[in-house]
C-alpha cells in the first residue's frame, strides 16, 4: 500500500502517492510542466531543466521531473524565477540549436519548437553556436538521418536505445561544449550495431534523427504513367495512422486508407496482412517440421527453439549480438519481402504486367523495414522485391500534401490477389500476435480442432508484459502428427531488444527450453515501432493494441488457414508450404556481423 | 573584520603520523556513538568544497540498515590551484586510511576505495604499499577492512561525489539526481560516505586529540584548521595549514607580493574577492559573521597589479566549458555563452550591457545546473565582472 502525502501545488492542496515526481503531481492538480528531456518510456535523466519549479525554502530552483514530493512540499510551477529561469533555459537551448524550422523534417511536430512557441521566444540575443560548428548529416542508413546540429542533448535517444533496446549503438560521447551524441569511434549508423528499430527517432524531440524519408521518390513513381504501382499496408499502420489526421489513439482506419491510398494514385492497394498468413502457413509447417526432425529424427543439425523472424531490427540485432544463433531463426521472410517476392512474380503474372514496371511500395509502422528492403537478399523475384518503404508518418504526410480530407473519405476494400486476410494476419501488429496466429493454425493442423482457447483468443500470449510465456498441451493428434502425442508445445514472447536480450540469455544459458519464440523488436511489437506517429507511450500503445484486437475480433475468418487468397496461391503458385517455389521466394538467410 | 586579528600557523595535518596504530586501535575500541559525537561536536565541515557537517554524514550512513556500505576517500583534486590531498597522501596517507577504517567501523562499512585523480598515478605504489600494511594491521585487531585504489581518468567533473561514483560503475561520468544522497544511495546503490582526503585527514586529529582542540580553532561556522594551497602571485607559493576565520586581509599581509590586486578564493568555483574587500572578507564556511565569509576548497589564488582580469575570467570560463559533463542545458550552454559573451564584449560586437544578461545567465545557472559544477560558475563570473567590469570591456 503507497502512504499518501499532502503538498500544496501553486495553492492548491492534493494529495499524492509517496515518491511521486513533482511533474506526475502536478497532472493531479491540473497542472502541466513543460519538459524535454523527459519521456514516459524511459527514467528520468533531468538533464533539459526545462522543468523546474520553485520549492519553498530552498533557494535553487529543481527539476520537477526528477524530484520526488515529500510531506507539506509548496511548489510554485509558475513563479517569476521559474519562468524567467525556463524562458532563458529555452533561449539556450535554441541558441545552440540549428533552428531551421521551416528547411526541417520535423517542423511542425517538435518539442523544441512547441516550448519556444509555447513562451514566445521572439528573440535571440545569445551568440548563435550552432553556426560555429562544423556538424555532418549522418545520412548513411537506408533508414534513418542524423543530424546533430538538431540535437539538445537531452539523452532520449541513448535512453531508448540502452533502456528499450540494450543495444546503445548510441552513447553520450565527449564532454563539456563538445559532449555529442555518437556511435562507436563516431561511425556512420549503418556501420555500427543500430538495428535500425527507430525506437530513437520515436522518441526524439526535435529532428535530430529522422527517417530517411523517400516521399518524393514516390510521387514520382505515382506521376510516371509507364509504372504500375503496387501499395501493401502493415497490420500495424492501420491502428496508427489516424493519429497523425485527426483520430484519437486507437482509432482503427483501415478503410479510409485504403480510400485515401486510392486517391493518392496507387494502382492496387493490397495488405500486407494476406502475406501475414502466408508467413503463418510458411513459419507453421516450419515449425512442425522442425519438431519432427528433432523429436522423430533426433537430427542435431535442427535447432530448437525456432525463432519469429518478422521483425528486421531483431534480425540484425541477432546477427550482431548473437551470431552463433541464426540457425535458430525461421529461414522466412518477413511479411513485406514475401509480399514483394510475390508481386513482381505471383502477381505480374497474373495481371499479365511486365514486372521491371510494377514499382513496389510498403506502408510500414517500421524503419528497419527500409533497411530490410535494401538487403542483398531481398532480390529474389529477379528484381528488387520492395522498391521504397515508407513509415506510417510518411504516409500521412503524403495524405497532407495531396490536400486529402481524411476524415471525410468513405472506406474502401483492399483490391485482389493479395489483399484477404484474416484476424490472424491483423493481430501480426501487436506483441504476442505472430505466436497466436501461428498457434492458431499449427494447432488446427495436427489436431483437426481448434486451439483450446475461447473465441480463439490466445490470452496468456497477449499483453505488455516484457517476457510472456505460453504452452500448450497436445492430446490426440491426427495420425500425421502422432509423434507429438503428450507434447507440451512451449512458446515465449518478448517485446523492445532489451527483453529478447533476456530470453536469448536464458535459451542460452540453458535456464528456458522453449519450442517456439516470437521477438519483435519494439515495444508492443509493431504497434509501437520506430515508424508511427510521435508520441508513442504506453498508454498510447495499449490504445493501439485494443485497435488490433478489436479489428481480429471483428474479422469474419481468424485462422491464417481459412484464407481463400492463401489457399488460391498455395493451388496455383506455390503448390504448398515450404515448397521449392516458396523456398526460392518467400525463404532467405542471415549474415553474422560484427558486435559494435 | 576580526581588529587585531593575527594569522595563525597550525600544525596538525602534517603532523607525524607515526601513532597511526595506537590511533586505530583507541578508536575501534569506543562505541561507534561516542565516535560520531566526536566529529558531530568538533563541527568539522566536509573540506572537498561543499563543507557539509562531516559527524552527520557518517551518522546518515551509520543509520541506514544495509549490509553493504562503502567508503569512498575522494582524491580526484582537480579544481585549479588545489594540490594538497596530493601532500596529504604523500606525507600521511596513514592518517587517511586510519579514518576510513575507523568511519568504516562506525558506519558498518569493511570495504572502501580511494578515487585518486588520474594525475596522481605517481603516488599508487606508494599508496598500495600502504594499503597492504595497513589492512594487515586491521586483519590482527580482527577488523577485516579492505581498501582499493581507483584511479580516476582526468575528468575534473569526476570530483563531483554522484558522477564519481557512475565512473566507478564504469559508466560516463556524469552527476546524478539528488535526492537521493550518497548516504542512502551512493557506490552501486548502497549507502556511501565520501569524504575528501583532508577531511578524512582532520578527523584523525579529532580521534587522536578530542574534539575540543579542533573545536577551539577557528570561528562559529568555521571550526579548525584547514589546509590552503596558495599561489599565484605570492613570494611563498605553496601548502599552508591555518586556522579558520582568518581576514582575508591578514592573509594577503602574509602572502601576498604588497601589490596584490584580488585573490580568487576557493579555486575556478570559488568567489574572487578585489583589494577593497580584504578587509571584510573572513575565509570560512558561509554562516552569519560579520562581513562575508566564503566557502572554500582551499586555493588562494593571488593576483597582482600586472594581470589582467579578462583573461583570469576567460580561462576559468574555457577551464568550465571544457570541464563541465556536457548533460544539463545551463551549464553545457550556459558556460559556452559565458566564454563567447565576454569575448564579442571584448572585440566590441556586444555592448557593455551585454554583461548584464550573462550576469542574468549565471543566475539562471546558479539556479538551475544540475551539479555543483554548472551552480557554481556563477562564482567566479559575477564576482569578477561586478568588481572588474572596466577590465571586461576596454
Ligand atoms: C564539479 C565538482 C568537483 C568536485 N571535485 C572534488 C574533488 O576533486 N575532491 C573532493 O574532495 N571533492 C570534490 N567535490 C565535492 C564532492 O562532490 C563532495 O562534496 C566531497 O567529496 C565530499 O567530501 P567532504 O564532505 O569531505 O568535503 C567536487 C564537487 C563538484 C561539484
Ligand atoms: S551542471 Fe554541468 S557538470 Fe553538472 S550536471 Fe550539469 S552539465 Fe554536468
Amino acid at each position: 500500500m503507497t502512504t499518501k502525502i499532502k503538498i500544496i501545488i501553486n495553492d492548491k492542496q492534493i494529495e499524492v502517492a509517496e515518491g511521486s515526481s513533482i511533474v506526475d503531481a502536478a497532472v493531479c492538480a491540473g497542472v502541466i510542466i513543460p519538459t524535454l528531456c523527459f519521456h514516459k518510456d524511459l527514467c528520468v535523466a533531468g538533464n533539459c531543466r526545462v522543468c523546474v519549479v520553485e520549492i519553498a525554502g530552498q533557494k535553487r530552483l529543481s527539476a520537477a521531473c526528477a524530484t520526488p514530493c515529500e510531506e507539506g512540499m509548496e511548489i510554485l510551477t509558475n513563479s517569476l524565477k521559474v519562468r524567467n529561469a525556463r524562458k532563458q533555459i529555452i533561449e539556450l537551448l535554441l541558441s545552440e540549436h540549428n533552428a531551421d524550422c521551416t528547411l526541417c523534417y520535423k517542423n511542425g511536430n517538435c518539442e523544441l519548437q512547441k516550448l519556444a512557441s509555447d513562451y514566445k521566444i521572439m528573440t535571440q540575443d545569445f551568440i548563435q553556436l550552432a553556426p560555429l560548428r562544423k556538424y555532418q548529416i549522418d545520412h548513411y542508413s537506408p533508414s534513418m538521418i542524423k543530424d546533430d546540429s538538431k540535437c539538445i542533448r537531452c539523452q532520449r535517444c541513448v535512453r531508448t536505445c540502452a533502456e528499450i533496446q540494450g543495444v546503445s549503438a548510441l552513447t553520450a560521447a565527449y564532454k563539456g561544449d563538445r559532449m555529442k551524441i555518437a556511435t562507436f569511434f563516431e561511425k556512420p549508423m549503418n556501420d555500427v550495431v543500430c538495428t535500425n528499430c527507430g525506437q530513437c527517432i520515436n522518441h526524439c524531440p526535435t529532428g535530430a534523427l529522422v527517417e530517411r524519408n523517400y516521399i518524393e521518390e514516390v510521387w514520382d513513381a505515382l506521376a510516371n504513367k509507364d509504372k504500375f504501382v503496387i501499395v501493401q499496408t502493415a497490420p500495424a499502420v492501420r491502428v496508427g495512422l489516424g493519429e497523425e489526421l485527426g483520430f484519437e489513439p486507437g482509432t482503427r482506419v483501415t478503410g479510409k486508407m485504403v480510400a485515401a491510398l486510392k486517391r493518392l494514385g496507387f494502382d492496387a492497394v493490397m495488405d500486407t496482412d494476406f502475406s501475414a498468413d502466408l508467413t503463418i502457413m510458411e513459419e507453421g509447417s516450419e515449425l512442425l517440421m522442425r519438431l519432427k526432425k528433432v523429436l522423430v529424427d533426433h537430427d542435431p543439425n535442427v535447432k530448437l527453439p525456432l525463432a519469429t523472424s518478422c521483425s528486421p531490427a531483431w534480425i540484425k540485432y541477432i546477427e550482431h549480438m548473437y551470431p552463433d544463433y541464426l540457425d535458430h531463426l525461421s529461414t522466412c521472410k518477413s511479411p513485406q519481402q514475401m509480399f514483394g517476392a510475390l508481386v513482381k512474380t505471383y502477381y505480374a503474372k497474373h495481371f499479365n504486367l511486365n514486372p521491371e514496371n510494377i514499382v513496389s511500395v510498403s506502408i510500414m509502422p517500421c524503419t528497419a523495414k527500409k533497411f530490410e528492403a535494401n538487403r542483398p537478399e531481398m532480390h529474389d523475384s529477379g528484381y528488387r522485391d520492395v522498391d521504397y518503404v515508407l513509415t506510417t508518418r510518411e504516409l500521412a504526410i503524403m495524405i497532407k500534401q495531396a490536400g486529402i480530407d481524411f476524415l471525410k473519405l468513405d472506406d474502401r476494400s483492399f483490391d485482389q490477389i493479395m489483399g484477404a486476410s484474416t484476424g490472424a494476419g491483423v493481430i501480426f501488429g501487436a506483441t504476442g500476435g505472430v505466436m497466436e496466429a501461428a498457434l492458431r493454425t499449427a494447432y488446427e493442423l495436427v489436431t483437426g480442432r481448434e486451439v483450446p482457447f475461447e473465441n480463439l483468443n490466445i490470452m496468456p500470449v497477449r499483453g505488455m508484459e516484457g517476457v510472456r510465456e505460453a504452452s500448450i498441451l497436445i492430446e490426440n493428434p491426427l495420425p500425421d502428427w502422432s509423434f507429438l502425442e503428450g507434447v507440451e508445445l512451449k512458446c515465449a514472447v518478448a517485446h523492445g531488444l532489451v527483453n529478447a536480450k533476456s530470453l536469448m540469455d536464458s535459451i542460452v544459458s540453458g535456464e528456458s527450453q522453449y519450442h517456439f519464440i516470437e521477438i519483435m523488436a519494439c515495444p508492443g511489437g509493431c504497434l509501437g515501432g520506430g515508424g508511427q506517429p510521435i508520441p508513442t507511450n504506453p498508454e498510447i500503445r495499449r490504445k493501439r493494441a485494443l485497435a488490433i484486437y478489436a479489428e481480429d475480433q471483428g474479422m469474419p475468418l481468424r485462422k491464417s488457414h481459412q484464407n481463400p487468397e492463401i489457399l488460391k496461391i498455395y493451388s496455383e503458385f506455390l503448390t504448398e508450404p515450404l515448397s521449392e517455389v516458396s523456398h526460392h521466394l518467400l525463404h532467405t538467410h542471415y549474415t553474422p556481423r560484427e558486435r559494435f | 573584520m576580526t581588529p587585531g586579528y593575527d594569522l595563525k600557523r597550525v600544525d596538525f595535518i602534517f603532523q607525524t603520523e607515526s601513532d597511526w596504530k595506537e590511533i586505530l586501535q583507541k578508536s575501534l575500541s569506543r562505541p561507534p556513538a561516542e565516535l560520531i559525537n566526536e566529529l558531530i561536536s568538533s563541527e568539522l565541515k566536509g573540506r572537498g568544497g561543499a563543507g557539509f557537517p562531516t559527524g552527520l554524514k557518517w551518522k546518515l550512513a551509520a543509520d541506514e540498515l544495509s549490509p553493504i556500505k562503502y567508503i569512498i576517500c575522494n582524491a580526484d583534486e582537480g579544481e585549479p590551484g588545489t594540490f594538497k590531498d596530493r601532500e596529504i597522501l604523500s606525507k600521511v596517507p596513514m592518517k587517511v586510511l586510519t579514518a576510513m577504517a575507523v568511519c568504516g567501523f562506525v558506519i558498518g562499512s569493511l570495504e572502501a576505495y580511494i578515487y585518486l585523480r588520474g594525475e596522481y598515478f605517481f603516488l599508487k605504489p606508494a599508496l598500495n604499499k600502504a594499503i597492504q600494511e595497513f589492512q594487515a594491521t586491521c586483519h590482527d585487531l580482527n577488523f577485516d577492512f579492505r581498501i582499493k585504489l581507483f584511479m580516476g581518468a582526468g575528468a575534473y567533473i569526476c570530483g563531483e561525489e554522484t558522477a564519481l561514483f557512475e565512473s566507478m560503475e564504469g559508466k560516463r561520468g556524469e552527476p546524478r539526481n539528488k535526492p537521493p544522497y550518497p548516504t542512502s544511495f551512493g557506490y552501486l546503490g548502497k549507502p556511501t560516505v565520501i569524504n575528501n582526503v583532508e577531511t578524512l585527514a582532520h578527523t584523525y586529529t579529532i580521534f587522536k586529540y578530542g574534539a575540543k582542540r579542533f573545536y577551539d580553532l577557528g570561528v562559529q561556522y568555521s571550526r579548525g584548521s584547514k589546509l590552503f594551497s596558495v599561489s599565484g602571485d605570492s613570494p611563498k607559493p605553496g601548502i599552508y595549514e591555518l586556522e579558520l576565520g582568518m581576514s582575508l586581509l591578514d592573509f594577503v599581509h602574509d602572502f601576498g607580493d604588497g601589490d596584490t590586486k584580488a585573490v580568487q578564493v576557493g579555486g575556478a568555483s570559488g568567489f574572487l574577492v578585489p583589494q577593497k574587500r580584504f578587509a571584510e572578507t573572513t575565509i570560512g564556511f558561509q554562516g552569519k559573521l560579520t562581513g562575508i565569509s566564503l566557502p572554500t576548497g582551499g586555493s588562494m589564488m593571488l593576483f597582482n597589479s600586472s594581470r589582467s582580469m579578462y583573461n583570469v575570467l576567460d580561462n576559468y570560463l574555457e577551464f568550465f566549458r571544457e570541464e563541465s559533463c556536457g548533460q544539463c542545458t545551463p551549464c553545457r550552454v550556459g558556460c559556452q555563452q559565458l566564454l563567447n559573451g565576454i569575448k564579442a564584449v571584448k572585440r566590441g560586437e556586444k555592448t557593455g550591457q551585454y554583461l548584464d544578461k550573462l550576469l542574468r545567465l549565471t543566475e539562471t545557472m546558479q539556479y538551475t545546473a544540475k551539479c555543483g559544477l554548472g551552480q557554481s560558475v556563477a562564482n567566479s563570473f559575477s564576482s569578477i565582472v561586478e568588481n572588474f567590469r572596466e577590465e571586461m570591456i576596454y
